[in-house]
């Protein structure tokens, strides 16, 4: 089948391209649009590490295929620092040690984004939870909890002040 | 690995959904939340000559209340299940079973059709149809019917529907008020396929159970009602001799397989445990 158009806005910005209708939303953003910050796991939405914001809500790049994002709003890992500026999540992650070898890093930050859009102050058993949905081979567990722990309330400060949340 | 070459279509209502099944003959597969078919795309073991993609149907996005009955748009995500407000104070039962469907991600768009039509047994919205008696709504080139979930799962991913048909709505009865509730489930790992799970709701009129509704996830190619268990407390009461009677019924009830995840005799053994623990939870756990 031929080629498809599609129009989307990637972290703000308008981008458009072309692709067969097979082709996987993740590889998409990384090949076409050369945002590789999102990465490719297991393709078949176990490991999470593809998460990224479509409309708002956190989903698996891997199992969406690109032409379902034609007119939709995403956000990736590229989109959290602003003006050169660390988002409170990253700025957590660093500090607690939330990334060894960073190949999940993507799909834990984006998704802890969504948990605590939904959740701006989880309990400990919440944020397991949540991050239950990304896979950290390097078992680096704790770290990201305390780092996401750590974040939560900076992002509640960031949103009523209006800043980067 | 990447999917092999299909037709892709992204309708813009039910009626051409249908008629493009219809012109595929069985060769066309519905994409709804993609939760499911996508990884069997992805690994190639599902190679359809084209995908009906049914993201576009703003009209098969929904939940409404009638007359007693909770109607969803087949294309209602498990999202927005999760956060309804109608779901949480005339559904609770389907808003906990949400909670075991996989991941927050992943319910952002797994719908409710999509998770029923896929036919999965060891899946939530199932086990949720057939504890409580709902049914769907399906299109097909010749109109549209009404199917029990009593008469809608045949076996492992298969349903009664034919190929060329559509889930456009799912109907659940709305539990009565005050109707115990549980949904208790046993996973390796949070948001991994259920091993078992057990839907449970209860009616009381004082210490006399009126209504009793019970259904397992996982222990067998299809959601099984455990309608032996259901009338040994509608006979007997909600006592502990009763739950544990229901309980150890349970277990008789179901034909389990074997597989790399569990033997048929440890899925047996989590019917019953499992039962019990959703009945003593139902027990303290009312709808609002």
């Amino acid at each position: 089948m031929n080629d498809v158009a599609l129009r989307l806005t990637v972290n703000g910005q308008p981008r458009e391209g072309r692709c067969a209708p097979r082709k996987l939303l993740v590889d998409f953003l990384r090949e076409d649009l050369a945002l590789t910050g999102t990465h490719v796991g297991c393709e078949h939405g176990i490991c999470g590490a593809c998460t990224i914001l479509v409309n708002g809500e956190a989903a698996r790049s891997c199992l969406m295929l690109a032409v379902q994002a034609d007119g939709a709003e995403l956000v990736t890992i590229e989109g959290l620092m602003r003006d050169g500026v660390l988002h409170p999540l990253q700025e957590a992650f660093r500090e607690h040690h939330g990334l060894q070898c960073g190949f999940c890093t993507p799909g834990m930050l984006m998704t802890a984004l969504d948990l605590l859009h939904v959740k701006p102050e989880p309990t400990e058993a919440d944020v397991r939870e949540g991050l239950s949905a990304v896979l950290c081979r390097c078992t680096g567990y704790h770290g990201i909890l305390k780092a996401v722990q750590a974040a939560a309330p900076r992002m509640v400060t960031a949103a009523h002040q209006g800043r980067n949340a | 690995m990447k999917p092999a070459k299909f037709d892709y279509h992204a309708p813009a209502s039910v009626d051409e959904a249908v008629e493009l099944l219809a012109r595929y003959g069985g060769d066309a597969k519905v994409l709804a939340g993609g939760q499911s078919l996508v990884p069997l795309l992805n690994f190639r073991l599902a190679r359809p000559a084209a995908l009906v993609d049914v993201n576009r149907i703003a009209a098969l996005s929904y939940v409404r209340e009638v007359d007693g009955t909770v109607a969803f748009g087949a294309m209602t995500r498990q999202r927005t299940i999760e956060f309804s407000p109608v779901v949480a104070s005339r559904l609770p039962l389907l808003r906990e079973a949400t909670r075991w469907v996989g991941h927050l991600p992943i319910r952002s768009r797994g719908t409710i059709g999509g998770s029923i039509a896929h036919a999965d047994p060891s899946a939530e919205y199932p086990a949720v149809l057939t504890a409580l008696g709902g049914e769907v709504e399906v299109q097909g080139p010749r109109g549209r019917r009404t199917v029990k979930a009593a008469d809608l799962f045949e076996t492992y991913l298969t349903t009664t529907l034919a190929p060329e048909e559509l889930v456009v709505e799912v109907r659940l009865p709305a539990m009565p008020a005050g109707s115990g509730y549980a949904f208790e489930e046993f996973a390796r790992r949070h948001g991994d396929f259920a091993i078992v799970g057990i839907a449970a709701m209860l009616v009381r009129d004082g210490a006399r159970c009126t209504s009793a509704r019970l259904a397992a996830a996982g222990a067998g190619p299809v959601p099984v009602r455990l309608r032996a268990a259901e009338e040994i407390l509608e006979r007997d009461g909600l006592g502990d001799a009763a739950i544990e009677a229901a309980a150890a019924r349970a277990a008789e009830l179901v034909a389990p397989d074997s597989d790399i995840h569990a033997s048929a005799e440890y899925r047996r053994h989590l019917t019953s445990v499992l039962t019990g623990r959703a009945l003593r939870r139902a027990l303290k756990t009312p709808r609002p």
